[in-house]
């Protein structure tokens, strides 16, 4: 009995957990966003290069010109909905835009600047 | 009514499938006639066509798309990393599919105007296709701001998307149609 309220109580307290890293912080994720980072090309990057600087706007894809959605939950439901996906456009974009991954903490303030409007 | 709703939602459904399949067949049809064939594979559009057209395959030899596809970190300067499995997946797509491997229209051209040896990572290295661009002037591609690069093919083959490069749905912005 003590071994299953010990049980339900650790589950509790990592879904807290986990619950607490994705919560976020939209402001710090709206600095995230606009923070410009030297490229090796010179032109400064940053989410907004490709995104823009209104998440619930479509953006465009620096490079190819190629329409990207908005990022904006409220706008594209369909956004976060896969974690799989999630984790390769953060992987790819952290590393393209700032040269290195994003921690597990600047990608949930990031989600919640996004989940803000 | 719990039935009835049920039904329509199946009937509805397969009705849906059914207009989907039709639909699939009379597209690949009609890439077959006049195309290098699209590519329809459903990993490499979402992968590779978020950011950029998905390029037939049959433009250029596998061992071009050998190449690229373990590069894919440094993609021409963006990180288009992938997951093991689905770089695995594309580039055998590719590769089966690739000018010296597909009887797509064009895709001869393009594997025989690539010397052996070569496996250029980008299309408009090859020469099929400079020669096939040499009269378009850099005004209307490179200093256009509604194209930018060679690489933006559906700037103005307005149907590449369906794999059509037939000169006749060439509308270059600001310019217009494309006769020589």
């Amino acid at each position: 009995m003590k071994t299953l309220t010990l049980t339900a109580l650790s589950a509790t307290l990592l879904a807290a957990a986990v619950q607490a890293t994705a919560a976020g912080d939209p402001a710090a994720g709206q600095s995230a966003w606009e923070r410009q980072v030297p490229a090796r090309d010179g032109a400064p990057r940053s989410c907004v290069t490709c995104h823009g600087s209104d998440p619930r706007q479509p953006g465009k894809h620096v490079r190819t010109g190629k329409a990207i959605a908005a990022m904006a939950p409220s706008v594209e439901a369909e956004r976060f909905s896969d974690p799989a996906k999630e984790n390769k456009w953060f992987t790819r974009n952290c590393k393209w835009t700032w040269g290195r991954l994003c921690t597990a903490d600047e990608q949930a303030d990031i989600k919640a600047y996004l989940y803000s409007f | 009514m719990k039935y009835l709703l049920d039904f329509t939602i199946i009937t509805v459904s397969l009705l849906a499938a059914t207009g989907l399949v039709f639909g699939d067949s009379d597209h690949e049809r009609d890439e077959h006639r006049q195309t290098t064939s699209a590519s329809s594979f459903a990993p490499y559009q979402t992968e590779c066509g978020s950011c950029h057209l998905a390029y037939p395959p049959a433009l250029l030899p596998a061992r071009s798309w050998e190449a690229l596809m373990t590069g894919l970190a440094d993609h021409f300067g963006d990180n288009a990393e992938l997951s093991a499995a689905s770089t695995a997946q594309i580039r055998d797509y590719l590769v089966s599919n690739a000018a010296d491997h597909s009887s797509a229209r064009r895709a001869a051209a393009f594997a025989n105007s690539v010397p052996a040896g070569q496996a250029p990572l980008r299309i408009t290295e090859t020469r099929y296709f400079q020669r096939k661009h040499d009269e378009v002037p850099a005004r209307l591609v490179k200093d256009n701001p509604k194209v930018g690069s060679f690489s933006n093919c559906q700037a103005c083959h307005r149907r590449a998307e369906a794999g059509s490069f037939d000169e006749h749905s060439v509308n270059i912005p600001g310019y217009g149609r494309w006769d020589d």
